[in-house]
């Protein structure tokens, strides 16, 4: 990674990152929102050019009419621009600007809107891989349903296959965001949000919360690690004949307030992802809560 | 020590309290305090203080309490926001902890909103709208003055969390469940719940006064459409906080049940449903936006005609369009979490809705581009800020845009995209507004002009700082950096536009600095305001000497055009130079009262018992908050009668009446 001028020059700036290892980005673009690597960031960019572009002229527009105003009928001696104290308005001059923002507003909506319809929609004909995500006191908790395997704090899925993410939380509210494949939604306590994303290369990025959620929120960084089918399907086959399978009394200990490094596990207990089955509810009728202080644990 | 001594110190200064910043401040308080005390006590002033000031129902004096308020606390929000971006541009070695950062990111927010910018707004409220529409006072001058002790008893009780008992940590907007006593032990939350449900109280009284003051008010011949756009900003605003604040209260009221009683109204279990409370807030959140805006809009159109020595343009498009938002405020709330799977339906219908209130917002820009178009343009800092707002302004607002478009928001949501773009309608439009109408108005409101040259010093250092600051921020944004982070890992490229970023933060500071001598400084040596009307003004304000005497018009005039002032100026008919003896009459005002401080008080004991769930000092401030009640209800005095005489000899020694 390359090293900022200032943290050259101010060797104490660069002092270690304190706390648990953090996922890099594999390669250079750090403009992560305009470098998508799927079609819902991808289209999300094409709608933020687009608007980009649009508001640009605006921008210049009054940039332009705003400079020649001061500059022409700045109060100087001799000045030679009309000066006409009484003129305080003209109907077709205010219709204008109440009809070409309407215009240029009217051009970015159309696009919106339906993009708007277009992604809360799962492509057609597609089998998505679904992924439930639980954001917990400051962690990510990954279960893939129909693998029946789990991880916390990273993220594998298989490239060029629409990814439905389930979005839940049994802590405060927090937000899964991965830039570079798409934009973010809440995970709410008491709800199951929808969030399909896509990935069509292989490689690894990033996501992070983008709620604050407390002390340690800041860390909520997770490594997405996207892989052709075949090594997805691979990956899942070693996890669930390897590795051991989540316990409740594991559960328990991801619903303590701090943080963990990455975790696998070859199965889950079902009643840690709210269902339709169970109701919103997990065993025990009501969410879990730790309600000791956490530093007693 | 006795265990009720050590429970005492141990809920009123936990570890959070006892930190160097938060002790080196204590001490700074307390000694400033003895400072105040002993000046105060060897002049003999604390009977001027409390007959002049602290029982006042002046709406001028309450103006000028308001306005030191607000810039005490733009220098608080200011030094959080130093704090903040210090500890972003050493990431490696975070200067604050994670928790002290959390505590300061949530009162920078808050105080500027709440006790920077609103105050600043009813300061320049009560200094110049009765002025502008010929009245002696306004509407009810006492429930005015409860308005304002019951703002500063807020602020007084929010900013105490600071020192005793740890500051609130969940972010201004204090969503749920992060709020609840699970996640958020410690008297906190309670002082932010507490502190802004008794200066919305007050804030709600400010929107009824305004609003009866600009209906019921004015001179005669002022119709509504003769108002000045300050006027009408003022009118708006106070109708949208009528009918803003409830959602609000109801919000911070259930919070603190689910906090104090176990309720669970939006708690993480026993099917609390934290969204609604999302939904509360915004919708009081998204019209508070315009409520902080609308009157810097009133305040441009005021001072662009006055520096460009021409009439205001299309003035019924400004009327329409100031309305259009007070109405279209109302329809916008969830464009700020598009991301909480309200659907595409919904999402669809409040962005739209969002796109369409820019509409009336750009026609002003422009109706303000040709006010000036074909004026005179003198570019004193009043004007300076105006000229510097339009720029700014439409940037922020085209950002906005790009908000609005609701699949771009999923990126953008809650990035430093989003930082950048609330900062820069919000200084850029509100503080920029509020700062130019301050250097404005101040000749009327004390007698003096803020040095122009100082002022433009702490203009320029404001400007170039704002965008150094800013500007970086959305770059921040595209990069993926989202907000409220106390730190963050090097190897994103972050680290570098935080750098610059909070190096334009200190030119702010700076600014802030020039800013406060400028006028400490013109306390003493400013201009002289002896002729009324400095600017070359146009509305009714200028007709009057500076500062206003209590009585403000010796006659009310009466109203033939919009621009009323520059109308008689015109006709030669001012009135310095036409009041006569005949038209001097004895005068009922007002009567000052003490039960405004002292039901602020009651409410401020009210807040502290119950941050502490202390039940017998907040049952002893409601009987306070009751006794005061009661007692208003039966207070028969009459209004203070003063005599023609002693107007004339004002008058006259103002030199606005022949002996």
């Amino acid at each position: 990674m390359r090293a900022s001028t200032f943290a050259r020059a101010v060797p104490a700036l660069v002092a270690s990152i304190r706390g648990t290892p953090l996922p890099r980005p594999a390669q250079d673009p750090q403009y992560v929102v305009l470098h998508p690597v799927g079609p819902v960031g991808r289209s999300e960019l094409h709608l933020m050019v687009l608007a980009g572009v649009a508001m640009g002229a605006v921008i210049l527009a009054v940039f332009v009419l705003f400079a020649i105003a001061i500059v022409r009928f700045r109060d100087r001696p001799h000045s030679r621009a009309p000066y006409r104290p009484n003129w305080h308005g003209n109907k077709w001059m205010e219709a204008t600007w109440f009809v070409i923002p309407a215009v240029i507003l009217t051009v970015i909506a159309i696009p919106t809107v339906r993009l708007t319809y277009s992604l809360a929609r799962l492509p057609a004909h597609r089998d998505p891989l679904v992924v439930d995500v639980t954001s917990l006191n400051w962690k990510w908790l990954f279960e893939y349903p129909g693998q029946h395997v789990a991880t916390v704090n990273y993220l594998d899925i298989p490239t060029g296959k629409p990814v439905l993410f389930e979005l839940t939380a049994n802590s405060p509210m927090n937000t899964f965001w991965i830039p570079q494949l798409g934009g973010m939604e809440y995970t709410m306590p008491g709800r199951v949000l929808p969030l399909w994303l896509e990935v069509g290369r292989p490689g690894v990025y990033w996501g992070h919360s983008g709620q604050f959620s407390g002390h340690d929120f800041e860390q909520m960084f997770f490594a997405v690690r996207a892989m052709p089918p075949a090594a997805f399907d691979r990956w899942v086959h070693e996890v669930r004949r390897r590795v051991p399978v989540m316990t409740l009394a594991d559960y328990r200990r991801l619903l303590r307030f701090d943080t963990v490094a990455e975790q696998t596990y070859g199965g889950y207990p079902a009643a840690t992802f709210p269902s339709v089955h169970h109701g919103f509810t997990l065993a025990g009728g009501m969410y879990m809560v730790m309600h000791n202080d956490p530093q007693a644990n | 020590m006795p265990p009720f001594a050590r429970y005492l110190l141990h809920t009123l200064f936990p570890p959070d309290v006892l930190r160097p910043t938060e002790v080196g401040a204590d001490v700074l308080i307390l000694a400033t305090g003895v400072i105040i005390m002993v000046v105060m006590t060897r002049r003999h002033k604390w009977r001027h203080l409390w007959t002049e000031w602290l029982t006042t129902v002046d709406h001028k004096k309450i103006a000028v309490m308001y306005l030191i308020a607000a810039i005490a606390m733009l220098f608080r929000g200011g030094v959080d926001a130093l704090m903040i971006r210090t500890n972003l541009a050493l990431p490696g070695s975070p200067v604050i902890s994670a928790s002290e950062y959390n505590a300061v990111f949530t009162t920078h927010g808050t105080i500027m909103i709440f006790f920077m910018a609103m105050p600043f707004i009813f300061a320049l409220f009560n200094a110049v709208i009765p002025l502008m529409i010929g009245s002696r006072d306004v509407a009810f001058p006492r429930l005015n003055a409860m308005s304002f002790w019951l703002f500063a008893f807020g602020a007084l009780l929010f900013n105490m969390s600071f020192v005793i008992g740890g500051s609130p940590n969940a972010g201004w907007t204090a969503y749920p469940p992060l709020t609840e006593r699970v996640f958020n032990p410690g008297p906190g939350e309670n002082f932010y719940f507490l502190s802004l449900l008794i200066a919305g109280i007050g804030t709600t009284m400010t929107g009824i006064n305004f609003v009866v003051t600009s209906l019921r008010m004015r001179a005669p011949g002022m119709t509504l459409m003769k108002m000045p756009m300050f006027v009408w900003s003022a009118l708006a605003t106070s109708t949208l906080i009528l009918f803003a604040f409830p959602p609000l209260t109801v919000a911070l009221l259930m919070s603190l049940i689910d906090r104090l009683f176990g309720s669970s109204f939006f708690t993480l279990g026993h099917g609390g449903m934290p969204m609604m409370y999302v939904n509360l807030f915004w919708l009081f959140g998204h019209p508070e936006v315009y409520i902080v805006v609308l009157p810097a809009f009133g305040i441009f159109s005021e001072v662009v005609p006055t520096f460009s020595r021409k009439r205001l343009f299309g003035y019924e498009t400004m009327v329409l369009s100031i309305v259009a938002i007070m109405l279209l405020a109302y329809g916008t709330w969830v464009h700020h979490f598009f991301t909480m799977g309200a659907g595409p339906t919904v999402n669809a219908f409040f962005g739209l809705s969002t796109m369409l209130i820019a509409i009336p917002t750009g026609v002003k820009i422009f109706n303000w581009i040709f006010t000036m178009w074909g004026g005179r343009i003198r570019t004193t800092v009043a004007m300076l800020y105006q000229l510097a707002f339009i720029p700014t302004f439409v940037v922020g607002g085209a950002s906005g845009i790009m908000l609005a478009t609701i699949p771009a928001d999923y990126q953008f949501h809650n990035s430093y995209f989003l930082v950048a773009h609330f900062h820069n309608v919000l200084i850029g439009g509100t503080l920029f507004g509020l700062l130019s109408g301050m250097y404005y108005w101040w000749p009327k409101m004390f007698g003096r002009k803020l040095d122009e040259r100082q002022g433009k010093w702490a203009f320029w250092l404001f400007l170039t700082g704002f965008w150094i600051t800013f500007g970086p921020q959305y770059l921040l944004g595209l990069k993926g950096m989202t907000r409220r982070m106390y730190t963050y890992p090097l190897g994103y490229g972050w680290h570098t536009l935080n750098v610059i970023s909070t190096l334009g933060a200190f030119v702010m500071g700076a600014g802030f600095l020039v800013l406060v001598y400028n006028i400490v400084y013109s306390m003493r040596n400013g201009e002289r305001d002896l002729t009324g009307d400095p600017w070359d003004g146009r509305t009714l304000e200028w007709a009057l000497p500076s500062p206003a005497p209590e009585y403000n018009f010796a006659r009310i005039p009466v109203v033939y055009e919009r621009d009323a002032y520059w109308d008689m100026k015109e006709k030669g008919q001012t009135l310095a130079n036409s009041l006569t003896v005949r038209d001097v009459h004895d005068l009922e005002l007002p009567r000052n009262s003490s039960l405004p401080f002292f039901l602020g008080l009651s409410f401020f004991v009210v807040g502290f018992g119950m941050v502490f769930s202390w039940w017998i000092i907040a049952g002893l401030g409601f009987a306070g908050v009751a006794a005061c009640l009661v007692a208003v209800g039966f207070d028969y005095r009459g209004p203070k009668r003063v005599d023609a005489a002693f107007i004339r000899g004002t008058e006259v020694a103002l030199g606005r009446l022949r002996a």
